[in-house]
Order: C-alpha cells, then sequence, then structure tokens
C-alpha cells in the first residue's frame, strides 16, 4: 500500500524527493531512499523522464502509428517479432494488440520522409511482416494523461469563507 | 431599514477580500474551496441535462432520484433515513438557514461553539435568535465536550456543530460524538450538523451525531457537493431531519429558493452514482498537503494536526501581532494572503487560517514566505 503511494506519486511527479516524499507519506526519509532503491533494482522503476510539448518549442517530431500484420511459423512466435522490432530506436512503442491487425509500433522521426523510409526499409522488409498501414499524427491532444493544449484554469477568488 | 440587519457587522472575510481584489502576484492560503475542477463526468452529465431540455423547475424537495442517492449513500455515516426525509437545498448555506429559521422563535437561544464558519452567528441573529457562544481552544482541540453544553443556560433550543470544521479543521471521534449527544439529550436540544467537510476526514471515517442512538430525531443533517465534490459554484446541498422539522424547512423553501438549480441537482446524481472514486483521490492529495503544510509550519509557528477539511489553523500569539495586523502585514510584505482567525469569533483571535487547498508547490513557497515573515518580527 505504501508502496503504491510513493509509486503513484513519482508517476506524476519524478522530482519529487525522499526527504518530501517522507513528509507525504508519513515514514522517514530514509525508509523512503530504500525503498525508492529498492524499486529501482528490481525494475518497478525503470526510468525518470520528463514530459515535454515539443511543438510549442518550435521544434517538432512526426510521430506515426503502425499496424503491423505478421505471420508467425514454429520458430518465429510474436515475442521474437516484437523484440527485432523493439530494437530499432526509432521505434518509440510496439504493442500485441487485438483486431484486424497484431502489432501496433508507434515510431518517431525528424520529418515524414525519415518515418516512412523506415517502415518501408526496416519494418515491410522483415520476412514475418505481411502487410502495414501507416498513420501521421496529425495533432496530440493528451499525451501520458496530461492534456496537452487546453489547462484548467484556477477561476476561484482569492479569499471566501 | 432592518435594525437586526443593520447592526450585524459584515463578515471579516469580506474586508480581506476587498484589500486583495486586483492583486495578481499573491500567493492565496484565504480560498475556502477546493482547487480542483468538477470531476469531467460530471460536467459532461450536467451539459447533457441542458442537451436534453432539463431546465425546469424541480419539486421544492428536489428531484426524487437524488433524495433516494443521498439517503442510501448517507448510510456510510451511520445514518439510516429514508428519502422522504430528504430535503435538496440550495447549498449547505440555505440549509443552515432553513434550518435556524425553523427552530427559533424570536429570543430563542442556540449554541455556537467558536471558532466557527462565519454565517452561523449571523444566520441565528437575523432570525431574531440570540447566540450561545462557547469557546474552544486549541488545548483542547478546539472541541466541545458534552460538559461545555451541559454548563450552558437553560434556555437554549439548538445547537449548531461544524465536524471537521472550518476554520480549526477539527472534527469529533464517534465517542466524543456520543458524549455531546448525551448532554444534547438531557438539555433536550435540536443539533444542526454541518457535515460538508465529512468526506475530508483523515484519521478515521466521519461518523454524524444523527446515526447515535436516539439523536435522528433531533438532528438536521446539512451536507452537499461544494467540497467533496469540488462543486461550490454549482450551489448543491441537502438536509436529512426528522419529519416535522423538515416540514417546516420546506415551507421556508418552497417561498423563498422554490427548488434548487436543476442542473446541479443531474450533476449531484451523476456525483454519487459515479464520484466516490474522485472523491478518494482529492482526499489523498489533501492529506499529502496537510502532513506535509502541518509539518513545515510548525518549523515557525505552533500547529495542530487537524482531523479534516482543508484548513490548518495555527496560532500567531508569540508574535504579539493581532490576527488582523498578522495577515495584513503578511499579505502587504510577502503577498501571502491568509484569513484572520478573528474573522470565525472571539475565539479566533491569535490564529490564521489557511486553506491547503492549493498545489503542494504554492504551500512550500507559501511556507518560506511565512517563515521569513515570522523571524522578521
Amino acid at each position: 500500500m505504501e508502496l503504491e503511494k510513493i509509486l503513484e506519486i513519482l508517476e506524476n511527479n519524478a522530482r519529487m524527493d525522499a526527504g518530501e516524499l517522507a513528509e507525504i507519506t508519513g515514514k522517514n526519509a530514509e525508509e523512503v531512499k530504500k525503498i525508492i532503491s529498492e524499486l529501482e533494482k528490481d525494475g518497478v522503476i525503470l526510468k525518470y523522464k520528463t514530459l515535454i510539448n515539443w511543438e510549442k518549442t518550435g521544434k517538432e517530431f512526426v510521430y506515426a502509428i503502425i499496424d503491423v500484420k505478421v505471420n508467425l511459423n514454429r520458430e518465429t512466435g510474436y515475442d521474437k517479432i516484437a523484440q527485432r522490432i523493439a530494437r530499432f530506436p526509432e521505434v518509440h512503442s510496439i504493442r500485441l494488440v487485438s483486431g484486424d491487425y497484431d502489432f501496433q509500433v508507434v515510431v518517431k522521426g525528424k520529418n515524414m520522409k525519415e518515418v516512412a523510409f523506415f517502415v518501408a526499409e526496416k519494418i515491410s522488409t522483415l520476412p514475418q511482416v505481411t502487410d502495414t498501414n501507416t498513420h501521421f499524427v496529425l495533432r496530440t491532444y493528451k499525451e501520458e494523461g496530461i492534456l496537452l493544449h487546453e489547462e484548467e484554469q484556477d477561476r476561484r477568488l482569492a479569499v471566501s469563507p | 431599514m432592518n435594525r437586526r440587519i443593520r447592526d450585524i457587522p459584515p463578515s471579516g472575510i469580506r474586508k480581506f477580500f476587498d484589500l486583495i481584489t486586483g492583486r495578481e502576484d499573491i500567493i492565496s492560503l484565504g480560498v475556502g474551496e477546493p482547487d480542483f475542477p468538477v470531476p469531467w463526468h460530471i460536467r459532461e452529465a450536467i451539459i447533457y441535462s441542458l442537451e436534453q431540455g432539463y431546465t425546469s423547475y424541480t419539486s421544492n424537495w428536489g428531484l426524487p432520484e437524488l433524495r433516494e442517492e443521498i439517503s442510501e449513500y448517507y448510510r456510510r455515516f451511520g445514518v439510516e433515513s429514508s428519502p422522504e426525509n430528504v430535503l435538496i437545498t440550495t447549498g449547505v448555506s440555505e440549509g443552515l438557514d432553513l434550518s435556524i429559521r425553523s427552530l427559533l422563535n424570536p429570543g430563542d437561544r442556540i449554541i455556537i461553539p467558536e471558532p466557527c464558519y462565519v454565517s452561523y452567528k449571523p444566520l441565528a441573529l437575523m432570525t431574531y435568535g440570540e447566540a450561545e457562544i462557547i469557546s474552544t481552544s486549541p488545548e483542547n482541540g478546539f472541541k466541545i465536550s458534552g460538559e461545555d453544553i451541559l454548563k450552558s443556560g437553560v434556555d437554549a433550543k439548538a445547537i449548531i456543530i461544524g465536524y471537521p470544521s472550518n476554520p480549526t479543521g477539527t472534527s469529533y471521534t464517534k465517542k466524543e460524538l456520543e458524549e455531546i449527544a448525551d448532554a444534547v439529550i438531557e438539555k433536550d436540544l435540536v443539533v444542526i450538523s454541518d457535515e460538508i467537510y465529512a468526506e475530508l476526514t483523515y484519521e478515521w471515517n466521519h461518523v454524524s451525531i444523527a446515526g447515535l442512538n436516539g439523536m435522528e430525531e433531533r438532528t438536521v443533517v446539512l451536507n452537499g457537493f461544494s467540497k467533496a465534490f469540488a462543486m461550490t459554484g454549482l450551489r448543491i446541498g441537502y438536509a436529512i431531519a426528522p419529519e416535522r422539522i423538515l416540514n417546516a424547512m420546506v415551507k421556508i423553501h418552497q417561498y423563498t429558493m422554490l427548488c434548487a438549480p436543476i442542473s446541479a441537482q443531474k450533476g449531484a446524481i451523476e456525483a454519487l452514482k459515479n464520484g466516490l472514486k474522485d472523491v478518494e483521490e482529492m482526499r489523498e492529495k489533501y492529506n499529502r498537503r496537510r502532513r506535509y503544510f502541518v509539518k513545515r509550519l510548525n518549523d515557525f509557528l505552533p500547529c495542530r494536526l487537524p482531523e479534516g477539511a482543508f484548513y490548518v489553523f495555527p496560532s500567531i500569539r508569540e508574535t504579539g501581532l493581532t490576527s488582523d495586523e498578522f495577515s495584513e502585514r503578511l499579505l502587504f510584505e510577502k503577498n501571502v494572503a491568509v484569513v484572520p482567525g478573528s474573522a470565525f469569533g472571539e475565539s479566533g483571535e491569535g490564529f490564521i487560517r489557511c486553506s491547503y487547498a492549493t498545489p503542494i508547490e504554492k504551500l512550500k513557497m507559501a511556507g518560506d514566505l511565512m517563515e521569513e515573515f515570522v523571524n522578521s518580527l
């Protein structure tokens, strides 16, 4: 329970340090530090990242969602194919999904051409891949639970009973 | 002009509000409402109700479905009531007015423990009642006891208890409420039980005094959606009371308010049906801030750990300033707004009310500025 609480807080704010977490959860800082380093060691906490709205900086990346259909055989199952695709640094995420296609791959690139060529040369050419369908992302509205375009404003009066 | 109304002083908060109006550079711990927006599914339900054309009056009592939901919901606080015992009001503020007007004849006394919410005493006075104030202090956790009630005057008709309390954050355990209930029965009082902060109780699960032995016959429970579901501006609350009192209350309600806004009632139904997980999330966040801020304040101002609501009520006596002076200087010198304790009754003097319905980053900044200020005195 305490573990979950710490993880929930860190999931939303990776910069919260052990001292602050201790104050919030009512534990002491040493205890919290120990818990966190164990969570890191066990691979529960994988990485501390920053969520950036690149669009605002003027620097834009191109994202594409690629549906990938594959043909399995005795030697090659889903896991093996997924691992092969996942190792490309261009691949942002890959998931096995239900529906018409087998994998949903998100690819990140500098421009459309780069992404298109990556798909054509590296994914479509894999022997197990039978079909791909590329959707370029035009606009992102919500990412990792965060709304990107509209912020809720604090409209409260500064003092109220 | 009505002399009674003329002689009632304006709220101490009002004066402070005027000082702040137009200033954008302040960190405000003076806000008496949640910083979370109304959960989206509730707002969406209200929008849908408008699209469906739900824009008419409802019954004076409120929508039957909402009354049923409330009657069911209140079981968690130990109160068994039927939907007929529920009246939908335009916030707890209206519920307070209705219940006080229904219970008091001119000259009747009503016991009010202070520090307490700003409207209790003025509402009693507006009804031509008289307020009998019982002062509480941090030494007894800002709580009244059964003994305090037994010692009060002989002619009191009712008592208003708000728990968890605005401004002190104090609440009562079941055992403490049982002791109060015994005294209330002995003095033959009616309790107006303001439970608007019930869901924001951190140390135990809130218990309503109405659910204790025999108390449902002499208790008006007041609650609403403002704090638990952050629906302050939607103005929606309710009263749960025995038939004889509720019939009087609805009489005033039908002639003054007619009914609570239907959009807010629709939102309230959605809130009770699907919003309890939101309440839990918000409570968890408030609780984190509570722990953090009380600890931080205690670095420079003595402050008890309150059991509920989203207020802390530290003592500023050691600074030698009055709570008015402290709050005004803190505002002008450090741009931090708090509310002077004196706004909540004489026994609030020597304290300030700080609301932690504010993101933790702002609490941190406010804590640093307040410490600088106290050290500069």
